[in-house]
């Protein structure tokens, strides 16, 4: 995959809600590698277990439901650490941020004082020094007037600069790995695209490998070097983000690609994948996406595709799987 | 904590289990219970009762707990059973009379005010901030003292005070649905204010007004015996718990059973409402 | 085609901030949020114009304002002729049956106690759309138009999904047979997939049923596929307007252009043009003076920090609002 030994490998990956006594899997069996430096989109629509994925890989989700499979950071597997020691590891070694920043953000405490606690959580900086990285790092997610504004609360911030000081606390400890999901929904296209191109100039400055969960693939085309697609909490389609996006081959990437408005004649109809995803409480038994597939056959209503690899660093979980002929014509 | 949400909203669960989940809750179940036995004492106390509440009896006066008295007779030789049971048509009577004036008055008006803001909520707002200075209790005595004491009178004056705690929750519950385009669907589909008000925004605003209502009624009970007792709400020789506690009160030392036993009786609907307001919570909650 | 149906004339709109604590402390005056500064625009007959622009720039409250949900402060909206805001006009119901409107939250916009059946029938029968004895047969009629299976009736809205939920509201919009469709954000909260199968829905029916329909979005792949003529908004204030293709083409602006080239594109090598505007999006509370624009914009000069610009015809373009429209198209 990538050139250097991965620095996040998952494995197996399910994560499994209960409500009410019925099993909710919002996870199932998910692999996939973050190299150094690497930035991973993670796409699906809501519902398709993408940011429960990403939880899952910083331990949130197993208070609420049933974990398994192995997240393997640098070698070591955090999957089943006890809660103490993953503290040691969230914050400093693998960061997150998440949609919405005002939620995110303590109301009540200034901007300041939550970037130092960060820094006096994982580094052993003294008072002024902790300070003046605060500051820098303010300064470096180009918040103007940096040393004025740690005084100020999150409220008095806009929601761009928000996040901007959500991504300066997540990376004040200078993580290896930044788990961000969803992190330009909530925000404006122009103000998105200052997001996003501060994510990628710090991932590449700081050699930072990135988890980007989205549900917009022109953000995963504009940012990723890698792509996995995900439907109903599985893999369906994985691989280098110019040949998952122009070459799709699981009929569900297909669907998304051309769902979108664009290179169509206006006004005309628009390509659509019939019906709606299945709910996590009555799966279907064969491939999940079967009943909405155009080119299901028998065997797709009673097995499992696995996500089996396709060409090098490609897999595609699909017994029938689109060619690439029939991908142009999309 | 968002995937938990999304993922509650994606699975709805079946309304049938809704229902189910709410009667498997004892809390429900033993206030439901409590109302149902108290509806029916209320409804025929001839039938439970073993005699006449009012027949008295000089052979048997004071008498403690016994088979043939199990509350006991009191300073007349009545039965303490049979008029604690009679007293469940007042008592009950009251939880209901005393506050279903105020609730529907309330309802309205708060919904109104909560729909058209503007001058009138002002106003209401006023009235809000008159009322609610003054201790509740103070406020119906005085209401009582002008117009004479006596059931009537009091459920009047209970009503004149007590409208105004139902308006204000209604206010506030109708101004946040509001916040809901179904509201402004309505206005859009150029629906008359009235269906706005009443048909889409009544029964998706009223749940914690039906709850309100269910521990009103206990703290009606407790406020018409309190009145009773002080010889302002029902007058002897009407069975009735605060006049029956009253009547007992001279005799706490020689006969506790007088007061006890009504006393239980209070305490026991009011837990009874309480819990069913608990479980109506549950029920009555929008899904999706 | 040509004829306008809807006339909005200079509309302005503010809502008032209430004062707050240190308001009150440093002897400010209340704040006004100024949603709408003098918006113009006509809705032509059969056709669909795009209303584009950033959270908070007014494009709800300009669809809010012509479905008379607010009533704007100065200015007037002229509905077949007729002012909609003039006294007695109002009471006139038959206005609301003429425009309709769709909300964007799928989960608010219908009311979680009643089924779709009581929804739709609720419509038909206070405009009197049919006698009673038809209207089952109507409502049948009705989720047949907007594809949902006949079973839907009797369900309450909680018990659909979100895409399934917008095609309620359309069919309660369309149940009164209206001439014109305010959609807001109509599928934004929908996911990609069920966001295509709503669009060709609403393309359909108003082929179909010859409506005139506003399209209120952010999603500019969306607003470009399905409308005639597309403004754009900014701070309360059209900056352009004009036919779609030409404008996603050539926008002439340089709000146009930014918003424009910060659309993501599907292909990684297409990194675009990528204008990057500097800063944030000002607050409606305190709208800079001259063109609301000129903090952000690359070709402001001192003139446009002082004087407004008005909406004005270039040839071969729709109509811009820049003082430097001329050269600033030409870069494009």
């Amino acid at each position: 995959m990538s050139d250097t030994q991965p620095i996040l490998e998952v494995e197996n990956l399910c994560t499994t809600f209960t409500r009410g006594g019925v099993a909710l899997p919002a996870v199932r069996d998910v692999s996939f590698n973050v190299g150094k430096g690497e930035v991973l989109g993670l796409v699906g629509e809501s519902g398709s277990g993408k940011s429960v994925t990403l939880r899952s890989i910083l331990g949130l989700s197993r208070r609420y439901g049933d974990v398994t499979g192995s997240v393997k950071w640098m070698g070591q597997d955090i999957a089943q650490m006890p809660e103490r020691k993953l503290r040691h590891i969230r914050g400093r070694d693998i960061a997150m941020i998440f949609q919405e920043p005002m939620t995110s953000l303590n109301p009540l405490l200034t901007v300041g004082l939550q970037l130092t606690e960060t820094l006096k959580a994982h580094t052993d900086m003294g008072r002024a020094a902790r300070r003046d990285r605060a500051i820098e790092m303010l300064d470096h997610v180009g918040i103007p007037a940096a040393a004025s504004r740690l005084n100020e609360y999150p409220h008095q911030f806009s929601g761009g600069m928000r996040q901007r000081v959500m991504i300066a606390i997540a990376l004040a400890a200078s993580p290896k790995l930044l788990l961000a999901d969803e992190p330009t929904t909530a925000l404006d296209v122009t103000i998105q695209a200052q997001i996003l191109d501060l994510i990628l100039s710090l991932a590449d400055e700081l050699e930072m490998g990135v988890i980007l969960v989205t549900h917009d693939l022109g953000v995963v085309a504009q940012t990723c070097k890698k792509a996995a697609v995900m439907y109903a909490g599985r893999i369906v389609e994985q691989g280098d983000v110019r040949q998952v996006l122009r070459a799709p081959r699981h009929p569900y990437t297909v669907g998304l690609m051309r769902s979108v408005p664009q290179d169509v004649p206006p006004r005309s109809q628009l390509y659509t994948v019939p019906g709606t995803p299945p709910s996590l409480e009555a799966l279907p038994q064969g491939c999940a996406f079967a009943p909405r597939c155009q080119g299901r056959t028998e065997g797709c209503l009673v097995a499992r595709p696995p996500l089996a690899t396709i060409a090098q660093g490609r897999s595609v979980a699909c017994f029938n799987p689109v060619t690439d002929a029939q991908g142009a014509a999309a | 904590m968002t995937d938990i949400t999304a993922l509650s909203a994606e699975a709805t669960i079946p309304q049938k289990t809704r229902i189910e989940l709410a009667l498997r809750k004892p809390g429900f179940l033993v206030g439901a219970l409590i109302i149902g036995v108290s509806a029916m004492l209320a409804l025929m106390p001839g039938v439970f009762a073993p005699y006449d509440p009012n027949l008295i009896d000089y052979v048997a006066v004071k008498q403690p707990p016994s088979w043939a008295h199990p509350f006991g007779t009191d300073m007349l030789g009545r039965d303490s059973l049979s008029r604690v049971i009679f007293a469940y048509t007042v008592n009950m009577q009251m939880a209901i009379l005393a506050t279903v004036f105020a609730m529907t008055i309330g309802v309205i008006v708060g919904a109104l005010v909560g729909y058209y803001r503007g001058v009138a909520d002002m106003v209401f707002g006023r009235v809000v901030d008159a009322v609610i200075t003054f201790p509740f209790l103070v406020l119906v005595i005085s209401v009582v003292a002008v117009l004479g004491p006596g059931l009537i009178n009091m459920y009047i004056a209970i009503t004149l005070v007590g409208w105004v705690y139902y308006a204000r929750l209604m206010r506030a519950e109708v101004i946040a649905q509001m916040g809901n385009d179904y509201a402004g669907a309505g206005i859009v589909m150029g629906y008359s204010d009235r269906r706005i008000i009443f048909r889409h925004l009544l029964p998706n605003a009223i749940t914690p007004v039906i709850v309100y209502w269910m521990t009103d009624m206990a703290l009606a009970i407790l406020l018409g015996s309190s009145l009773g007792y002080l010889g302002l709400g029902a007058q002897p020789p009407q069975a009735e718990w605060g006049v029956l506690i009253a009547e007992g009160r001279n005799f706490i030392t020689t006969a506790w059973w007088l007061s006890l036993m009504p006393g239980i009786a209070i305490v026991l609907t009011g837990l009874g409402f309480s819990l069913l307001g608990d479980g109506l919570a549950d029920l009555l909650r929008p899904r999706g | 085609m040509t004829q306008p149906v809807m006339d909005i004339k200079d509309i302005e709109l503010e809502f008032q901030v209430s004062r707050t604590l240190t308001d009150f402390v440093k002897q400010r005056p209340g704040r006004v949020v100024r949603a709408l500064n003098g918006v113009s625009l006509q809705l032509n007959k059969g056709e669909t114009l795009g209303v584009v622009g950033e959270s908070g720039c007014g494009k709800s409250t300009l669809a809010r304002c012509i479905v008379r949900l607010y009533e704007p402060k100065r200015g007037s909206i002229h509905f077949d002729g007729k002012d909609i805001f003039a006294a007695g006009a109002k009471a006139d119901r038959s206005y609301n049956r003429r425009v309709q409107m769709m909300f964007q939250d799928p989960y608010s916009s219908l009311n979680p106690r009643m089924t779709t059946g009581q929804i739709l029938s609720e419509a038909l029968s206070v405009h009197n759309m049919r006698p009673k004895d038809e209207i089952a047969t109507r409502v049948a009629e009705l989720l047949d138009l907007v594809r949902l299976p006949q079973d839907a009736a009797g369900k309450l809205p909680h018990e659909f999904s979100g895409g399934q939920r917008q095609r309620i509201a359309i069919a309660r919009a369309l149940a009164v047979e209206p001439e014109v469709l305010i959609a807001d954000e109509l599928v934004s909260a929908l996911d990609v997939s069920v966001q295509a199968q709503v669009v060709n829905l609403l393309l359909e029916l108003q082929d179909r049923l010859n409506l005139t329909i506003l399209f209120v979005a952010h999603d500019l792949r969306l607003v470009r596929h399905v409308s005639n003529r597309v403004a754009v908004i900014y701070l309360g204030r059209i900056v352009e307007v004009g036919d779609s293709e030409t404008l996603f083409s050539n926008p002439s602006h340089p709000y146009s252009q930014a918003l424009l080239s910060a659309a993501p594109s599907l292909d990684p090598d297409d990194k675009g043009s990528a204008i990057r505007l500097q800063g944030e999006l000002p607050s409606p509370l305190n709208v800079p003076s001259g063109c609301p624009f000129h903090v952000r914009c690359r070709h402001a000069t001192d003139f446009c920090k002082i004087e407004v610009p008005e909406l004005r015809a270039l040839p071969g373009r729709g109509e811009v609002a820049c003082h430097h429209a001329e050269e600033v198209s030409e870069h494009a």
